[in-house]
């Protein structure tokens, strides 16, 4: 009984001892930001590590997503006669919800991990030491263009993640199960809001970049600087960003669809 | 620095497919093309009861779409509900007598307004006021008045 | 950078007192760097000769003491007057801490594109030239990951001197080497010290190399200075505890024991009078 409570007490301070390194980490890291967007060669070189390498899994599971959306929402419209919402509802739950959701989880899979073991395997090989002995500050040089290049990067991957949704759902609704094709696209028009939806799903995937470009560098920069170390620092990225986006999007629905 | 030049090349591809994507999302799967231009005219009308009229439901005339719902608000003396309509200037032709109904699209759907046009040679103007209007029909009331016509017959019989 | 009468000392530390949780590593250290010259910082593992490179560099807070360079006591520097003179510091750590993302060229271009506007084809010359001072002029295409180990660490040189600095700091240069890289960074090290009128400090645990080079010998042991001098000196230093750590015996007042309890105790042996058989 009292082991257990002695490593309940262990498991809070530790916590709580992250949590003030990950604010320290935030203000360090803020000043760093402004500048480095005078370097745009840097940020430009981590668009490719994150965004175009990640573009083949959210291109394919974009369309996957639409695909099973379509089949779906046709089952279960078809019993209510209207088939023809098809598009509204793949257009919908793809801008609102799952569009960025998705994107923000695989970004956590994908270019997520990679940014904490980057950072980890820099700090564990001296790497980031050195930089600070040659008086080159790591926050400017290495975090911050990272996490420019998060932010950036994940509207884009949602973006592509939806539309390539809707056309998957295109593909199946009306290529496979004969909704009418004008009313697949029509339907979607009248009923998804620019501002509502579309808007909204853009903020959405925005503030997920920046939780999980920050979650990610935070646990790189802030791991024990060993194998096993990077190593769990690693599983934490996937798992802290998972949670944080599926937590932060909880809140930023029912803040922007009034429930 | 090859390696470089090729990179640059996907960078740019990936941040023109993604801005491409957005731009394809505003214009294409949202109602962007169809919001109000600015340069449309507003004018109110009155209506004892709204139902679920929204800000920016569609109003429609013999089923197009000639403007949106730009305000919805009380006016303090008389009790009753001012709905401002943002109509597009293309369609400054309603009659000065048109009258305004909201109605349900489906028996589940959205509200929007209809217009029928007057016959007066006269055309309303930006800040002109419908004055006959038509309520939105609320199921409650409907039931309650079919109810209250069907007691009053048999008290009858 | 010769200017200055090489009799004047370029890093002097005083009483530096420098804790690592409840573990002291150094207690009331006092030492002094001589210009041009190379000085060797010996000691077993684990008396913190990195810690005092990294201290030197501004990187780690003592708990007390000072540390001076070139008349700037480091800890009390602003940040941007601390990076201003990491500049005139190099600093060539254990395993070379080349950027992994970056070839040879930019490896070494790092700090000349980072502090200096220079043209390319300056930063080009400047870095083959690096290069070429370390005999890896013919290197500079490869990635980091193609180096072998002393490779990289002549990479690192190449890095370090890039903005000539005044004082280079060589962290373990030796550790894990085969005898013939070893010998070609003895003699770089010791020829581009003098050629280019460094002070150089060299951190190591490798006797035979670090007293074949080194002008001036500091040997640290338990947070302390045990003994200073040169090579020869230190060498014919007759206190024990000199002698065992530069002829490697495994016993002496180093205990090769680490402090445990009596072996009975551990191991639950019977005293051994009660041992009836024996």
């Amino acid at each position: 009984m009292l082991s257990v409570l002695g490593r309940l007490g262990r498991a809070v301070l530790e916590s709580l001892a992250r949590l003030g390194r990950w604010f320290v980490f935030m203000l360090a890291l803020l000043p760093a930001l402004p500048s480095a967007l005078l370097r745009p060669r840097l940020i430009v070189d981590q668009l490719y590590h994150l965004g175009v390498l990640s573009l083949q899994i959210i291109l394919v599971a974009g369309a996957f997503v639409g695909l099973v959306l379509g089949l779906q929402g046709y089952s279960i419209l078809a019993t209510y006669g209207s088939a023809e919402s098809l598009g509204v509802v793949v257009a919908l739950s793809l801008v609102r919800e799952l569009g960025p959701v998705l994107t923000a989880l695989l970004f956590a899979g994908r270019a997520g991990s990679a940014l904490t073991a980057e950072l980890g395997l820099m700090k564990s090989t001296e790497q980031l030491a050195g930089m600070e002995m040659m008086a080159v500050d790591p926050l400017k040089r290495v975090v911050a263009p990272r996490f420019w290049a998060g932010v950036i990067t994940m509207p884009l991957l949602a973006a592509l993640f939806s539309l390539v949704g809707v056309f998957g759902g295109y593909a199946i609704g009306v290529g496979l199960l004969g909704v009418d094709s004008g009313s697949y696209w029509s339907q979607i028009q009248s009923q998804v809001d620019f501002f509502d939806d579309i808007v909204n799903g853009v903020l959405k995937s925005l503030v997920f970049g920046v939780a999980a470009a920050w979650i990610a560098l935070f646990e790189g920069y802030d791991c024990v600087p060993t194998a096993e170390g990077v190593s769990r620092a690693t599983t934490r990225t996937v798992v802290n960003t998972s949670l944080a986006v599926l937590g932060l999007d909880f809140i930023m629905t029912a803040l922007m669809f009034d429930v | 620095m090859q390696n470089t030049t090729s990179r640059d090349i996907w960078v740019g591809l990936f941040v023109a497919l993604g801005l491409a994507a957005l731009t394809l999302l505003a214009l294409n799967v949202s109602n962007l093309l169809t919001l109000p231009s600015s340069k449309g005219y507003v004018i109110t009308a009155e209506f004892d009861n709204i139902g679920g009229l929204k800000v920016r439901a569609p109003i429609k005339l013999g089923g197009v779409v000639v403007g949106r719902v730009e305000s919805i608000s009380i006016d303090p003396h008389s009790f009753r509900a001012v709905v401002g309509m943002n109509i597009e200037s293309q369609y400054s032709i309603f009659p000065k007598d048109s009258s305004a109904a909201i109605y349900t699209s489906g028996l589940l759907g959205e509200q929007y307004i209809g217009l029928m046009p007057g016959a007066e040679e006269a055309v309303l103007q930006a800040g002109d006021r419908i004055a006959i209007t038509q309520s939105a029909i609320v199921l409650e009331n409907l039931i309650s008045q079919f109810l209250f016509q069907k007691a009053a017959e048999e008290t009858k019989e | 950078m010769s200017a200055v009468p090489s009799g004047e000392p370029l890093i002097e530390i005083h009483n530096l007192t420098f804790s690592r949780g409840s573990r002291l590593i150094f207690d009331r250290v006092s030492l002094s760097i001589p210009r041009g010259k190379i000085t060797g910082i010996m000691g077993p593992s684990g008396t913190g000769k990195t810690t005092l490179l990294k201290l030197i560099g501004g990187q780690l807070r003592p708990d007390a003491g000072e540390v001076w360079v070139d008349g700037q006591n480091v800890h009390s520097l602003s940040r941007s007057a601390l990076f201003a003179l990491r500049k005139r510091m190099g600093m060539l750590f254990q395993h070379g801490a080349l950027l992994t993302d970056l070839s040879v060229f930019e490896n070494v271009a790092f700090p000349l594109r980072e502090h200096t506007c220079l043209p390319e084809s300056m930063i080009r010359d400047l870095v083959l030239m690096k290069l070429n001072a370390v005999g890896l002029r013919g290197a500079h295409d490869l990635h980091t990951a193609e180096l072998s180990g002393g490779m990289a660490r002549r990479v690192a040189l190449a890095r370090a001197l890039a903005l000539d600095p005044e004082l280079v700091m060589f962290d373990e240069p030796f550790t894990g080497q085969d005898p013939m890289t070893l010998g070609v960074l003895v003699r770089l090290i010791r020829k581009l010290n003098d050629a280019l009128g460094l002070s150089s400090i060299l951190v190591s645990h490798d006797v035979a190399e670090t007293l074949s080079i080194a002008d001036h010998l500091y040997l640290l042991a338990e947070g302390r200075v045990i003994a200073s001098g040169t090579p020869a000196a230190i060498q014919a230093d007759a206190s024990p505890w000199v002698q065992q750590f530069m002829q490697g015996m495994a016993d002496g007042p180093v205990p090769f024991h680490y402090p445990a309890a009596p072996l009975q105790d551990d191991f639950h042996l019977p005293k051994v009078q009660e041992c009836d058989r024996c």
